[in-house]
């Protein structure tokens, strides 16, 4: 073992920051890989959070530049996990980066090439509800400050060459290998959020004014593509009537998944308070199934929203949305379970799906690729569900977040921590072991 | 020592940012502008000062012009301060005399459409900072030891997790449990979910390890009587039977856990046998079948939820979190042991979030458990009946329909609830309890088990109601938040920090009260800063009536420069200020 025991955290969400950040600060060597071109996940694509209503962004943006500037952690953004051999101790890990054509110690991300790209492509950190250049950043805090270029989607004018006055665009880049030797690995891999448009009754996709609560959080968001003002989709009308629909393909066997996202009832009702923020004279309704308020302050948080903040909460399972073709205002029309009647809500302008969370497909592959385990459902399985909540089937191997089951952020922080510490204490052991044995 | 004040020569470097601050700003203007400034020795303009072409222009600069200031003029001091920081280290100039002027943020992207008046903006902003900066002091940043020991308070699942964690790192650990034995909550308890293995079982082999561990001193039957001191260097008074125990330790753990609250007075608890609490009714169900036989064979048996729960106000304004899932577990025993009785649970939202608890819901729902749904404004009613046994009355919220049901048993699922003695602890730890009273933590969102006070942290059901599983989360996260400065063996202390004149300091213990970091001490008659505590927050300077108190690198002079330069009127000469 060298003398700073290293670890490679798989995924630069909140959680992969926080196991990277322990690490980090504890004097280990870390490796934070990213497949995207930054760090930063699910959390900052988030408006608000709760039940503090702190801007995401504007509390997570401090740990991902801490990342970024902390001497003992080495972003691998843009990076794919190609394969995993050895044990705990001694994993050989190789790492394909893709290519960014962009030197990322000489772009200062001033966005001057994105400026002239002349190509224009829907933005997947907008939920694809905004454009972006073919040379891009997928947000302004992005971490690294680097822009990347779509290869996939640009047309070689070259325009970025010629604007960036940094000299930092460059075409002949190829891929890079990059080879690992590291003690352990921390996987956090997040979540995912189920397509409801296999719902036909709801019309996701095929009605204008639905959308679901992650494009929501961009719709919403100062820096998202309407810079946060709140209008309905099909034409930027104001809107007057907000509906949210509970359980979207959870908690079912029909459709998507039969868990509890355990997050959705919460985050329903603070977007249901920044849609009060942002305009008190909209009426807002939450169609749920169960109130699930079980964290520090929540129930306490769903309570000033109903009382104080007048949010609307029915309990019902929706059945259908239609759209008037005329006006594309909606029509959910349900059954109120507590006066066993069926119910129509009419004009309402917006309907927010509050979707299954689910594990990423492509935990299969890394599953594969490591050797260890996933449930039924897909989340990374753990050797003991009460004593070993972070050890995954491989000894070396801890998972955090929501990849390891469904979770909101504090939970995922913790876990997080929790997978650095487990990480810590197995390579303690192994090397009293060793000095022992010696 | 005689401290020699040089005279402030002052280096101004401004951005273009690319097109972001110089497509907007006329930025050459601002330099010239910059050049006729007082205390300015030195002054250009870069495309990106933030590029290693940047950052060397910067150390040439201070080196060629002797500078003893800098002032970048550029985007925000959140992502680029330590940078322009850094740079002036490595030219010799201490990092507290660099001062950062946002002329993006501030300036050219709010005023994008303004040229003219965002180059005057950028030009008053430059100029604030350079007024600031000559009235600039250098800081040192202390380091303070760290005795790689810590103090766990709480022997439950939570204090043993992180205890064997911790010494399984080298550290050693001080457990500390008030009862006689170790164990806490787990011992009240038959079986887990959703494992369904028995609480004693996976006790005994974590006590037994905890007890064998050279690096754990497990001190039961012994209180906490007093902590003093900061992180690193916290000095522990435990009583034991009576006699004081003092050991020196680098962090405290809390994991004081909780108890279950006790509905006296409501739903015939403490008036009928026949009315338990799911505690109670685990200690039955740990004695066996046999013994519950010999109570009674329950035929029919209703739990009622969120007893004493989910209230209109604090404290107990919570949901408990675990109830749920507990009256699952439970109702599936009862349903195994007797399986021709009838298990009926009386709830309001089924709290079995996630994977694996939605799964045990439904086998439940599978299995016969009968589930009534309640809503806040029909709670069901409890009434004895001449046999022992009691009706519960309960109206079906989802079906509109009464049920009267007949039962030999009631069980109440009640919340988790904070300790009596936890104000106590608060006290002795100067660490808050939030409107719920557990334990509260530094941030809710990102710091989940750190308080803001440095080298104290907090785990399992001190900090809310949570379940075994979570609880054990906590405790290994704990473990890695202590461990970081123990295994590093010292924390590097804030330079900003708060700084009390004692000829003017009365000793009214205002900034004692505020403090959020307990950083405030009164030690005859006057208030002393524990600079280790100090965050350099400026509650206390700012609250001070006597204006005794003082920020390092933010004192009223540096602040007055700034706002008196910022409306043109006279800029005080420096440097007159007393060196801080």
């Amino acid at each position: 073992m060298s003398e700073k025991p290293s670890v490679l955290v798989i995924g630069g969400g909140i959680a992969g920051i926080q196991a990277s950040l322990d690490l980090g600060g504890r004097g280990f060597q870390v490796y934070l890989l990213e497949e995207t071109p930054t760090i930063g996940g699910r959390m900052a694509q988030l408006d608000k959070t709760f039940p503090t209503m702190d801007c995401s962004i504007c509390i997570l943006a401090p740990k991902m530049m801490e990342c970024y500037r902390h001497p003992n952690i080495k972003l691998l953004t843009y990076c794919e996990l190609k394969e995993i051999k050895g044990s705990v101790g001694n994993f050989q890990v190789k790492i394909l980066q893709k290519p960014r054509y962009v030197n990322e110690t000489k772009c200062t991300g001033c966005g001057a090439c994105a400026e002239h790209c002349p190509i224009e492509v829907p933005n997947e950190f907008d939920m694809g509800l905004g454009m972006r250049k073919a040379i891009y950043m997928p947000m302004p805090q992005a971490v690294p400050r680097c822009m990347t270029v779509d290869k996939e989607n640009c047309i070689d004018c070259k325009l970025c060459i010629k604007m960036c006055r940094a000299g930092a665009v460059d075409f002949q880049q190829e891929p890079r290998d990059i080879d690992l030797n590291v003690s352990a690995i921390i996987i956090a891999t997040g979540f995912n959020q189920y397509d409801p448009s296999e719902i036909l009754e709801y019309g996701y996709k095929r009605h204008r004014n639905i959308l679901t609560a992650l494009e929501f959080e961009r719709w919403v968001c100062a820096s998202g593509p309407v810079g946060g003002h709140l209008v309905r989709p099909a034409d930027g009308g104001i809107p007057k009537k907000i509906a949210f629909i509970q359980c979207v393909g959870s908690r079912g066997l029909k459709f998507g998944t039969p868990f509890c996202s355990s997050v959705c009832c919460m985050y329903a009702t603070k977007e249901a308070l920044i849609i009060r923020e942002h305009a008190p004279e909209v009426q807002v309704y939450i169609f749920y199934n169960e109130l699930r308020a079980f964290g520090k302050g929540f129930q306490e948080f769903v309570n000033r929203a109903r009382d104080e903040w007048g949010v609307k909460y029915v309990r019902s399972r929706p059945g259908e949305i239609r759209e008037d073709p005329n006006t594309r205002s909606l029509t959910i029309w349900y059954d109120d379970t507590l006066t066993r009647e069926i119910k129509s809500l009419s004009d309402v302008d917006l309907v927010v799906l509050c979707p299954a969370l689910i594990p990423r497909e492509s935990n299969k592959k890394l599953a594969e690729i490591i050797g260890i385990e996933l449930d039924d459902c897909g989340f990374f399985k753990v050797t003991h569900p009460l004593l070993a909540p972070v050890d995954s089937t491989i000894q070396g191997i801890y998972v955090c977040g929501y990849c390891q089951s469904p979770k909101d952020i504090p939970d995922s922080v913790t876990q997080a921590s929790a997978a650095a510490a487990r990480a810590a204490e197995t390579l303690a052991l192994a090397q009293i072991q060793r000095v022992g044995g010696s | 020592m005689a401290q020699q004040e040089e005279k402030p020569k002052v280096g101004v470097f401004i951005c273009h940012c690319g097109i972001n601050i110089g497509g907007v700003v006329n930025v050459p203007q601002v330099v010239k502008y910059a050049q006729t400034l007082p205390n300015v020795a030195y002054a250009e303009d870069n495309i990106y000062t933030c590029s290693a072409e940047g950052i060397d222009s910067i150390k040439a600069a201070i080196k060629e012009h002797s500078l003893n200031r800098v002032v970048v003029a550029s985007c925000t001091p959140r992502t680029h301060e330590p940078l322009f920081r850094g740079a002036c280290v490595d030219a010799g100039v201490n990092p507290y005399l660099f001062e950062l002027a946002n002329i993006r943020e501030h300036c050219s992207w709010v005023h994008m459409r303004e040229p003219e008046k965002a180059t005057e903006k950028a030009k008053d902003i430059v100029r604030m900072a350079i007024a600031r900066a000559s009235f600039l002091k250098p800081q040192e940043e202390a380091e303070l030891p760290v005795d790689p020991t810590a103090l766990i308070i709480g022997g439950g699942i939570s204090g043993i997790t992180s205890a064997l964690c911790l010494a399984n790192q080298g550290f050693k650990v001080y457990l500390v449990e008030r009862e006689p034995e170790l164990g806490g909550m787990l011992r009240k308890i038959y079986k887990l979910y959703p494992t369904d293995e028995e609480a004693s079982k996976i006790l005994d082999a974590s006590i037994n390890a905890v007890m064998s561990h050279k690096n754990i001193n497990a001190l039961t039957s012994t209180e906490i009587k007093n902590v003093e001191g900061y992180i690193g260097n916290f000095e522990v008074t435990a009583l034991k039977n009576g006699e004081e125990n003092k050991f020196k330790v680098g962090t405290v753990i809390v994991a004081t856990g909780a108890v279950e609250f006790k509905p006296v007075g409501v739903y015939g608890y403490d008036k009928y046998d026949r009315v338990l609490t799911q505690v109670e009714l685990e200690k039955v169900l740990q004695s066996g079948k046999s013994a519950m036989d010999r109570f009674f064979k329950p035929q029919k048996v209703a739990m009622i939820q969120c007893v004493g729960a989910r209230e209109e106000k604090p404290p107990r304004a919570y949901c408990s979190r675990i109830c749920c899932m507990v009256a699952v577990k439970n109702a599936m025993l009862i349903k195994e042991w007797y399986p021709e009785s009838e298990v009926y649970i009386i709830y309001q939202d089924m709290q079995t979030y996630g994977k694996d608890y939605e799964e045990h819901h439904r086998k439940a729902r599978e299995a016969g458990i009968k589930f009534i749904n309640y809503t806040k404004e029909n709670p069901p009613e409890v009434m004895p009946l001449p046999d022992k046994r009691l009706r519960v009355n309960a109206y079906h919220a989802l079906l509109g329909e009464k049920r009267e049901l007949d039962c030999d048993l009631v069980v109440l699922s009640t919340p988790l609830v904070q300790h009596e003695s936890a104000k106590e602890l608060s006290k002795i730890l100067k660490v808050p309890l939030g409107q719920d009273e557990f334990f509260l933590e530094a941030h809710v969102k990102l710091r989940p088990v750190d308080f803001a006070t440095d080298g104290i942290y907090v785990c399992g059901t001190a900090h809310g109601p949570k379940d075994i599983g979570e609880s054990v989360s906590q405790a290994y996260a704990v473990s890695s938040r202590a461990a970081s400065p123990m295994a590093n063996r010292k924390v590097r202390a804030e330079a900003i920090t708060a700084v009390v004149d004692k000829d003017r300091c009365v000793g009214c213990r205002m900034c004692e009260k505020l403090c959020p970091f307990g950083a405030h001490r009164i030690e005859e008659g006057k208030s002393t800063v524990i600079e280790a505590l100090c965050k350099g927050c400026g509650v206390c300077a700012a609250a001070c009536l006597r204006r005794a108190i003082t920020m390092r690198h933010f004192t009223d002079d540096q602040i007055m420069a700034e706002v008196k330069t910022a409306f043109l009127t006279e800029v005080p000469k420096p440097p007159e200020a007393p060196a801080i």
